[in-house]
């Protein structure tokens, strides 16, 4: 999905030549010790290609646990296509919780923003202004609302000195609890043929919400990756106060990084809203600790200074893919929620593992 | 109760006895011979400049740190005390300059934080008040009262509280790291007061302080440190001159070699700073620096020298007076500000404050200047390696290779990619804040000349060093801070090492 194999630009090159002269370092290092096995597998590890294709194989004994378990039922069409819609809301999301996380910041409230999204733009349609509204201020209004979050959180957090997860912990309550009065806590129906029709169609055979998320993802990937605004996140997040002193502005940074998150909580609103053609304030419920853990599992830093759209996007697969399996095996919720906890905490626990390793190493 | 005073030990027997400590830090030996002998009942001063390893001595001696050499006999026995805690144990107690103290806790609960006095796991408040009193009262300040939260005393009320800690130990020696930092006058009459009376009952205090006042006023005896080693130990503290201590202090093993001043003279005012303050920190500091000029401020640790600097860059923000690049006043506590009027920083400490050490050197290189290696906010990055690649090998960043992580550089190297940051910003004026700090000796040299090529360019630099024969050396003009203040303004030729270090110690010329 993106376009590093065929972008041959110099610094692509140098990231190869630094991993090769790791892999060379450790590769001495372990001859010397007796152990250049062991060495080698924890270097490869830790180089971004080694981490992705690691993820790859992980999604891929994920496809063939599916297979033996369920057979057909598994690898039909139609559940591929539901496995690739449930990755794609969720994966707009995990995408900017990506940004939000390399430059050294949580949000618990994307959930929340989902469904107050949801309900604002669903509003608009079904109580305000009856059934002219065109989807254009439908999408509107959605990225607004998101946006408008995202902004008091990072203001909040920022020039408010609010720490993160207390700041977010608040939205979620409120947002939440906002969408619920707006909608009174009833499902509101959406009945904007142009809207539903238009993120319900398949260009090519591919299921627009899929084409949203690859498009969100790429640009996220040029973004953090080959722009000045991906670059400063990265020195944010690796150590503020250094990129204070750099002459950074880190507080309004901080705050563009939540509204972008909030953006994207809007983009998934629309895509929800047009896949149950409903908007409701319980939409996105449970959303923080998947995006969180796709992030986190994709090899994203917990405390910021390194991120990775195609792990993020390789870990949306794996969580979905892995809840999907569960299900088809008639496992509860709960199980999965089990499941999902114990890998987020081993995630974790092998990042700080490899990121010993390598400070020690110097 | 544990505080009963210890008898004192016969006069004169040595306490503690340390032989050849050695201590070596990844590329720094700290400390390289140290001889340390102190008495029961003695107040002991270490005297030293900044660097001359006081600070690692006193970890040694608190076990924070374990020496990779010598030995140390404790009582008249050798010991290996493994940890802070086994040091406590055995009677060595630290007051350190930064108190380490619970702010959100009582001065009770602070006094026997780690040997709570409780019963049954369940703590014994009335009986840690009461005991708490009694150490108070011992101290002379029976006004303050255990139950107080410690955050709400004052400096010195925390100081008491802290050596309230260490007597509610069989405490036998007490380290005080410039207790008198924190102190006004008269406090510091209180302090050698509670001095006074812990010596009487044999306890004996090892002292550190940069004044030579109450070195002789409360002092018995002296040893001076220098680059790691006892130069001179047991000088009587009332009658060794001042001259005779700071030819020790300063006698230099190593000379530096530093590039020649220019002939050229110098160029417009640049950096004109009048009147900056900050409250509580420094206040009324006038500074004009011309292109090409180096301007050198030195003064001890906590003198304010760094803050001038930070305020300067918007890091912090002044409370009084102003600051103009090329005749246009910045906006206070706005570094983007600084930054685009073409100030930079290499601030004091190199890899919190100035680096991002899991990233690569371009990365580093480039973070001041994304706007001229980026178009519409994309990032070029050909031309940000190549614009890297030129400046690492020009300043011979060692090993080469922009690509390689910072972290893994040397400090003089990593040092070089901060300068290296401000030179592809194209800076008006560079602010170097202890810039060969953790630098070794070769590329100490390398920096100094660096420093001057850019100068010489028509930059107008300063300096702050706490190294006076840095200052000396690099700087065409020396300012010396002392106490918020700057006490002293002279062309570097008309100064030498002695009369600085008696401005920095003394404020006057003696």
């Amino acid at each position: 999905m993106s376009n590093r194999g065929t972008e041959p630009v110099a610094v692509d090159d140098v990231r190869g030549d630094a991993d090769r002269s790791a892999t060379e370092r450790a590769e001495q290092e372990g001859l010397e010790a007796g152990s250049s096995r062991g060495g080698r597998v924890w270097e490869l590890l830790s180089s971004s290609v080694g981490r992705n294709l690691g993820l790859l194989v992980g999604l891929a004994l994920l496809c063939v646990v599916g297979f033996a378990t369920a057979g057909e039922r598994f690898l039909s069409e139609s559940n591929l296509i539901t496995v690739l819609l449930l990755a794609s809301v969720i994966g707009v999301v995990s995408v900017g919780m990506t940004f939000v996380i390399t430059g050294g910041g949580i949000d618990l409230s994307v959930g929340a923003i989902v469904a107050l999204s949801s309900i604002w733009c669903t509003t608009l349609s079904v109580q305000a202004t009856g059934r002219d509204v065109g989807w254009l201020t439908m999408a509107f209004s959605a990225l607004a609302v998101g946006a408008v979050c995202g902004l008091i959180n990072g203001t909040l957090i920022a020039y408010g000195g609010v720490v993160p997860f207390v700041a977010t912990l608040a939205m979620l309550a409120s947002a939440r609890g906002y969408a619920e009065i707006l909608s009174n806590r009833r499902t509101q129906i959406v009945d904007v043929p142009g809207f539903t029709d238009a993120l319900n169609a398949r260009p090519l055979g591919v299921p627009m919400l899929v084409v949203i998320f690859l498009v969100v993802a790429a640009l996220g990937w040029v973004l953090l990756n080959r722009t000045t605004f991906g670059r400063r996140t990265v020195a944010v997040g690796g150590n503020p106060e250094a990129a204070r002193l750099a002459g950074i502005n880190v507080k309004r940074h901080t705050v563009l990084l939540y509204v972008l998150l909030g953006m994207c909580c809007g983009i998934a609103a629309l895509m929800i809203v047009a896949r149950t053609t409903t908007g409701s304030s319980t939409h996105g419920g449970g959303y923080e600790l998947d995006a969180i853990a796709a992030v986190v599992i994709g090899g994203t830093l917990i405390a910021g200074g390194r991120g990775t759209i195609v792990g993020t996007v390789l870990g949306v697969l794996i969580f979905t893919t892995l809840t999907n399996v569960f299900t088809l095996n008639d496992r509860s919720t709960s199980e999965q929620a089990l499941i999902k906890g114990v890998i987020i905490v081993v995630a974790v626990l092998l990042q700080q593992r490899l990121a010993e390793r390598k400070v020690a190493k110097t | 109760m544990s505080t009963a005073a210890t008898p004192p030990d016969q006069p004169g027997a040595p306490l503690l006895q340390m032989r050849g400590i050695v201590k070596e830090f990844p590329g720094v030996r700290a400390l390289d011979g140290i001889d340390l002998d102190v008495r029961a009942g003695e107040v002991h001063c270490l005297l030293g400049q900044n660097g001359a390893g006081k600070s690692t001595l006193i970890k040694i001696l608190s076990a924070s740190y374990q020496p990779d050499e010598g030995t140390i006999v404790w009582d008249g026995e050798e010991r290996r005390l493994t940890s802070p805690m086994a040091a406590i144990n055995a009677g060595i107690a630290t007051i350190y300059q930064e108190l380490d103290l619970v702010p959100g806790l009582t001065v009770a609960e602070n006094v026997f934080l780690g040997h709570e006095k409780s019963r049954l796991g369940m703590s014994q408040r009335s009986v840690a008040n009461r005991a708490t009193r009694d150490l108070l009262k011992r101290l002379g300040h029976s006004e303050i009262a255990p139950h107080r939260r410690v955050e709400t005393l004052s400096p010195a009320g925390q100081q008491v509280a802290s050596m309230a800690r260490a007597l509610s130990h069989d405490t036998r020696l007490l380290i005080l790291d410039e207790p008198s930092a924190v102190l006004d006058a008269g406090e510091v009459a209180n302090l050698f007061r509670v001095i006074r009376g812990l010596t009487a009952e044999g306890v004996a205090v090892v002292y550190i302080s940069h004044r030579l006042e109450e070195i002789r006023e409360i002092g018995d005896r002296i040893t001076v440190l220098k680059d790691g080693a006892t130069v001179a130990t047991g000088l009587s503290a009332r009658d060794t001159p001042t001259s005779e201590l700071i030819r020790l202090m300063t006698g230099r093993s190593i000379e530096y070699v530093f590039p020649p001043r220019s002939e050229k003279p110098f160029g417009d005012v640049v950096l004109e700073v009048e009147g900056l303050g900050l409250e509580g920190v420094f206040a009324d500091v006038d500074l004009t620096v011309r292109a090409g000029e180096i301007v050198g401020l030195t003064g001890l640790v906590g003198a304010g020298r760094s803050e001038i600097l930070e305020t300067v860059y918007g890091a912090r923000k002044a409370t009084a007076g102003t600051v103009s690049v090329d005749g246009r006043r910045l906006r206070p506590g706005q570094v983007p500000a600084a930054v685009g009027a073409g100030i930079g920083l290499a601030p004091e400490e190199r890899k919190s404050q100035g680096l991002l050490l899991d990233q690569s050197v371009a990365d580093n290189i480039t973070v001041s200047s994304l706007r001229s290696v980026s178009r519409f906010g994309f990032l070029d990055r050909g031309a940000e390696r190549r614009k890297a690649d030129e400046l690492s090998t020009s300043l011979d960043v060692r090993p080469s290779g922009v690509a390689r992580k910072v972290r893994t550089l040397s400090g003089g190297n990593q040092q070089k990619v901060v300068l290296a940051r401000w030179l592809l910003r194209g800076c008006r004026v560079l602010m170097l804040d202890e810039p060969t700090r953790g630098v070794d000796v070769g590329a100490r040299t390398e920096i100094y000349q660096l420093v001057r090529t850019l100068a010489d360019s028509g930059v107008a630099v300063v300096v702050v060093s706490s190294e006076v024969d840095e200052v000396l050396g690099l700087a065409d003009r020396v300012l010396v801070v002392r106490e918020g203040a700057v006490v002293a303004e002279a062309p570097a030729g008309e100064l030498d090492e002695s009369k600085v270090l008696d401005l920095v110690m003394e404020g006057r010329v003696a």
